[in-house]
């Protein structure tokens, strides 16, 4: 057997191509993680691969795109799923139509964005991790597909406090990871609005932001 | 040839220390210590602090053996910390630069820590873990700043800690960090608690509410006055061991997120919490397993000290910034984002 090549490792699993009944399909392991405790391994293990699998089946119940689980298997922490050949994370996006200097094509991307975090909070579904490196690209003729993944940290809740750290997340993901593009979040943000139109989300999204900025730093 | 001088007083620590172009010439330091139970308050801590400082000038200087006339720049923490402390600490250097006839500079604490880190184990452009009493921010540097990629989004781990231990009424000397440390040795069974990670963010106060139910189970709960049985008390051991295994494992989660996320192959743990020794282990195995590095220095650079002020500030006055008499003043809040990076961190 020969060994799968890694296309990538992520801060939890390893990702290569697999099979999945003689379909070519996206692995991802999450491999025991050394660093921790067996027993906090195997917990967090178990509930992440849960949360991918549930996540994914609201999203699609949701209509927002997501890759296909094909199947999961506990005992190898694996999960067998859907694999776009031609995608591109969000992050990558960003940096070649910068360098390109297409910057008009971030208002329509800013504007998906948006909408798709709006679909997910009015349908009660929090990602976790929303940052761009957890956003794809597929492209189509003339067109993409916004693609969202990486469910290990997702919930289900109707909590506005939930909601308004989800977005805290992702501001702070894009301010730090696109500091030369501070205007995205605002965008994203007024987008969201259309399609999640709760001002107590808001409101708890901007307490939890004030949270951190009035933060005294000690020591 | 530059020597600077730094004054260090943020928290319950005050320290001076002189650095000649990357030569440590003294870090001297003195630590408040309170009684077990209780925490340092404002007031008293500048009140130690006060009392110490000029001794501790007086020895950084004999055991540097230099002339106040050989330093370069006089560097000083303009914050963030408790105010009173950071006052006291700044009056002192503002007094002893004007004696000196020395330019003055205010330093960010956080970036203090770095570049201690940096230039101690020669890290070159790390994913930084910044864990004290008082923060807990993974940093990376780009573009002119070192940006902060996660933190918590309520209490600092080292807070977590120390309010942990004030609960057990542990040792505060040397830290409490460092006796919870030794009860997790003992400790070996492993009790649950929860494990919070939001993104590359992180929060502790559900974890230290979960655990002091543990130890005071009727707390807040008017119903419930009988104390649990001996045998369901969890032991102490198994508790600090359970809590330094949860609150480790989450901050070596969000540190490889954010490694993963900006595709980093170094790592740098500063900050008090950081000469955990267990703390240290965790993160080089994760390190191993992704093919990376990491960088930790020992209690005398990672707990707030004098010398990080003065590197950072020989750094900054090295690139050309200055600082006017009037701006030499304290803030509480200051965060490690807000300073604009003048020196050569990367090759960019």
């Amino acid at each position: 057997m020969t060994t799968p090549q890694i296309i990538k490792q992520g801060a939890e699993a390893k990702l290569y191509i697999g099979k999945y009944n003689e379909k070519r399909c996206l692995v991802k392991e999450r491999f025991v993680k050394t660093y921790r405790l067996t027993e906090i391994d195997k917990t967090l293990t178990k509930a992440r691969i849960k949360a991918e699998q549930k996540t994914t089946k609201r999203c699609e119940n949701a209509g927002i795109l997501v890759p296909k689980v094909y199947n999961v298997d506990f005992n190898e922490r694996k999960v067998y799923m859907e694999y776009f050949d031609k995608a591109m994370t969000v992050k990558e996006f960003i940096v070649q139509v910068q360098k390109e200097k297409k910057l008009e094509e971030l208002d329509m991307l800013m504007k998906r964005i948006g909408e798709v975090i709006g679909k997910f909070h009015a349908n009660n579904i929090i990602h976790g991790d929303l940052t761009t490196s957890n956003m794809l690209i597929n492209p189509k003729e003339n067109d993409y597909d916004l693609i969202m993944i990486d469910f290990g940290l997702s919930s289900f809740s109707t909590s506005h406090e939930d909601k308004g750290v989800d977005l805290y997340v992702l501001e702070r993901a894009l301010l730090s990871t696109h500091s030369d593009l501070p205007d995205l979040f605002n965008s994203i943000l007024k987008h969201y609005k259309d399609i999640n139109p709760s001002t107590e989300t808001i409101r708890k999204f901007e307490e939890v932001r004030a949270r951190g900025r009035k933060r005294t730093m000690i020591g | 040839m530059t020597i600077a001088i730094g004054f260090e007083g943020s928290a319950n620590k005050i320290g001076i220390g002189i650095i000649r172009d990357g030569d440590v010439l003294a870090n001297v330091r003195e630590t408040y210590v309170t009684p077990p139970g209780c925490g340092f308050l404002p007031k008293e801590t500048a009140a130690h602090h006060r009392k110490q400082i000029l001794g501790i000038l007086k020895e950084a200087l004999r055991v540097a053996n230099i002339e106040p006339k050989e330093i370069n720049v006089v560097c000083y923490t303009k914050g963030p910390g408790m105010a009173p402390p950071l006052l006291t600490v700044a009056i002192v250097a503002r007094t002893v630069a004007q004696i000196w006839n020395k330019p003055i500079l205010g330093v960010n604490h956080c970036i203090g820590h770095i570049e201690m880190g940096r230039l101690i184990t020669g890290a070159k452009n790390p994913t930084v873990l910044y864990v004290s009493g008082g923060n807990t921010q993974v940093i990376a540097y780009s573009n002119k700043k070192y940006r902060i990629f996660g933190e918590t989004i309520d209490i600092a781990v080292g807070n977590c800690l120390d309010r942990f231990a004030r609960i057990i009424k542990i040792s505060n000397d040397p830290s409490p960090g460092y006796n919870i440390e030794q009860l997790a040795k003992k400790g070996t069974k492993y009790i649950p608690l929860p494990y919070t990670v939001k993104g590359m963010d992180i929060s502790f106060s559900g974890i230290l509410s979960a655990i002091e139910k543990k130890v005071l189970p009727d707390r807040g709960n008017k119903n419930r006055r009988k104390p649990l049985p001996v045998e369901e008390e969890a032991h102490h051991e198994d508790l600090c061991y359970s809590l330094q295994e949860t609150i480790f494992a989450m901050l070596v989660e969000i540190t490889e997120r954010a490694m993963a996320h900006c595709g980093s192959n170094e790592v740098l743990i500063v900050g008090g919490v950081g000469c955990n020794e267990r703390l240290q282990e965790m993160m080089g195995l994760m390190c191993k397993e992704r093919g990376s590095k990491l960088f930790a220095t020992d209690e005398k650079f990672c707990i707030d000290n004098g010398v990080m002020i003065a590197h950072a500030g020989w750094e900054m006055f090295r690139s050309g910034t200055r600082m006017k008499w009037e701006d030499a003043t304290i803030t509480q809040r200051f965060r490690t984002d807000d300073v604009q990076v003048t020196w050569n961190v990367a090759d960019e």
